[in-house]
């Protein structure tokens, strides 16, 4: 099949979650770097086996939360002790107890808000074009039953004879390459 | 090492311990996505269209009785001396406990890895949206002067005044709307992946375009999945914390006060028990009859509805419990004004109320310790409906039949509810199955991927997800 555009990568689709697994250590080990595993739902395992380090969007709901701890308590003690000083039952004008509830909650909402948008930096996203969803193959696989591993041409170790050869020895049972 | 390995054989447990599959007769991954997405494609059924044509009305007629509400005043509803907190404050109270079942099941028992959630987590969340929505009307439209409601905000206004942290009713702006936008973040992170399944199934243009820009580009890498996983987890763990802390400050609204009935230490953990409780009585009610509708019964067995019929059942004691400890606390400080509020529970003008809730709150659930019952599919929803009516019956007693007899003689009255307040409660019904059909229509109600990862076909390390040597994949 004559390739039209530039060449994105090339893609092997795989039946099972313990070939897909099995595979991908293989691609760690051979030492590529541009390369994916493609599958509907998360994989248990696959982090070690794609030699991943532990994602970084804790640190991002860590900062949120600690910047929504911070602006709840700056804000209460602004707004009932400094700028507009009312006794109410006695109470002091600041307290860390009762301006504990509302920084909490903000503590909540800009965590969270933290790991949504974290995720979504650390995952470049949203993207809406992406080539692997314009093959026919994959996007009505790759969201449904079935599972891909593919190697961006970027990989400095590339090459197409070699990796066919990899992938269909380890089991998978249609490759094909992905226009750009 | 590896040679003993090969020796393992992965035995089958014995008949009595063995679990009944979560998805029933070992479906294919392919057939999760189909029968899932399916109940939001294809033709609008019959009975979708009956349910809209009942409930849409319906809020519009709530959306009526507001605008009457505002142009007129709250005169129009029940509450008056000694009784200013009425219908508004129950139902609010109602809704909001309803939606913590949701967050149960999504954040805490991913925390504490019940693998069955996968099926009801998805409608649950959307029941804690909808249901925090119908509740967040009441404290907006109760406060008279509608259009001054931004003055709960931390916002600077022309009186140079600032929102008073001091009070209860602040920390429950706070936590009522952190509990919304958290819960729709979680809700719609679940959905990224299933709005990509639905992307990836469309047929039309539009569907396409839509589902896609929502879908965000997911593509499925696993690069994605582990930053993903990771933030779902966070959001677990920030959930839990927040469910927790919702109706906690809620009780606090009542037990800062000094009334009899409502200064007790114990409502926090007994009000979030009774929201819980609630919340997992709609979740029966929901799903009971959806499972036979759209044709789930595969997804959401038996043992599904069995274990969340069990949870109703501890939380359901737990209430009991609270009942329990409030009547001897009563009986136990002495207090003439805390014994004579809790003797009118029972024996006072609102004695229905007061069995109402006992009957339904600590009798009722009792009966699921029975395995026929919980196997009893009618029978559970009646039970699961009750559940909720007794609930309601639980912030009635708490609101009104602690509010109609205070202190002196000169406080007590007698509250009775206008048809107005009755019709904008059943407004909130129309609000809430308009929008959990418009979900059903348009989302998967199931989470198909954590379906999918929960099944033995997902499993890399089960021989129906391909491993060669059993429980190993060499």
């Amino acid at each position: 099949m004559p390739e039209a555009g530039p060449v994105y990568g090339i893609i092997a689709e795989f039946d099972s979650p313990a070939a897909t697994l099995q595979a991908a250590e293989k691609i760690r080990d051979a030492g590529f770097r541009r390369w994916d595993v493609f599958t509907p739902f998360p994989l248990h395992g696959m982090d070690k086996a794609m030699g991943l380090k532990n994602s970084k969007v804790g640190w991002f709901s860590f900062l949120g939360g600690v910047t929504g701890y911070t602006c709840g308590m700056l804000m209460i003690w602004y707004m009932n002790a400094l700028d507009y000083p009312i006794v109410v039952g006695g109470k002091p004008m600041f307290s860390p107890f009762y301006s504990f509830p509302p920084s909490y909650e903000l503590t909540i909402l800009l965590g969270s808000f933290g790991a949504l948008l974290g995720m979504l930096f650390l995952n470049r996203l949203p993207r809406l074009y992406h080539p692997l969803l314009k093959n026919r193959r994959f996007a009505s696989g790759a969201t449904h039953d079935k599972f891909f591993i593919v190697i961006e041409t970027a990989d400095p170790k590339y090459s197409e004879a070699e990796l066919r050869r990899l992938l269909e020895s380890l089991g998978s049972n249609h490759i094909e390459l992905v226009e750009e | 090492m590896a040679e003993a390995l090969t020796h393992l054989q992965l035995q089958a447990p014995p008949a009595e311990l063995a679990r009944e599959p979560l998805v029933a007769n070992q479906r294919p991954l392919g057939w999760i996505s189909d029968t899932i997405a399916g109940v939001a494609e294809g033709k609008t059924p019959t009975w979708w269209w009956i349910a809209f044509s009942i409930s849409f009305p319906m809020m519009l007629f709530g959306f009526g009785l507001i605008a009457y509400l505002i142009s007129t005043g709250v005169g129009i509803w029940g509450p008056n001396h000694p009784v200013m907190w009425g219908w508004a404050i129950i139902n609010f109270v109602w809704w909001i406990g309803i939606g913590h079942a949701g967050t149960l099941i999504s954040a805490i028992l991913f925390l504490l890895r019940q693998r069955w959630r996968t099926a009801v987590n998805r409608a649950a969340e959307a029941m804690t949206i909808f249901a925090v929505m119908c509740a967040a009307t009441y404290p907006v439209i109760h406060i008279g002067r509608v259009w001054f409601g931004w003055w709960m905000l931390p916002l600077p206004n022309s009186n140079s005044i600032w929102p008073q942290f001091r009070s209860p009713l602040m920390w429950d702006v706070f936590a009522v709307s952190t509990y919304f936008t958290v819960s729709v973040l979680f809700w719609y992170v679940g959905l990224i992946p299933d709005l990509a399944v639905m992307r990836d199934r469309a047929r039309t243009k539009i569907r396409k375009f839509l589902y896609g820009l929502f879908a965000l580009g997911w593509t499925g890498s696993h690069r994605h999945w582990s930053n993903y996983e990771k933030a779902y987890l966070i959001l677990a763990g920030l959930s839990t914390p927040l469910v927790l802390s919702v109706h906690s400050i809620v009780s606090l609204d009542f037990s800062v006060s000094q009334l009899p009935g409502w200064h007790t230490t114990i409502f926090p953990p007994y009000f979030v028990a009774g929201a819980i409780y609630s919340g997992f009585g709609m979740v029966l009610t929901l799903l009971v009859p959806l499972r036979k509708i759209c044709k789930l019964e595969e997804v959401i067995t038996l043992r599904h509805i069995d274990v969340i019929c069990k949870v109703t059942l501890a939380t359901g004691s737990i209430v009991a419990y609270a009942y329990g400890m409030e009547y001897f606390i009563a009986w136990y400080s002495g207090n003439p004004y805390e014994k004579a509020a809790f003797w009118n529970r029972l024996f006072g003008k609102y004695w229905y109320g007061g069995w109402a809730m006992i009957f339904c709150n600590a009798l009722v659930p009792q009966l699921f310790w029975f395995r026929k019952v919980r196997h009893n599919l009618v029978l559970v929803f009646i039970l699961s409906i009750l559940v909720n009516v007794g609930m309601w019956f639980e912030r009635f007693v708490i609101v009104i039949g602690s509010l109609y007899q205070d202190f002196i003689p000169a406080n007590w009255g007698y509250f009775r509810p206008t048809w107005v307040d009755v019709c904008t409660y059943l407004g909130t019904f129309g609000l809430f199955f308009t929008f959990f059909l418009l979900f059903l229509r348009f989302l998967p109600l199931i989470a198909i991927a954590e379906v999918k990862a929960v099944a033995p076909q997902a499993d890399p390390h089960h021989p129906l997800g391909g491993a060669k040597v059993q429980g190993h994949h060499a």
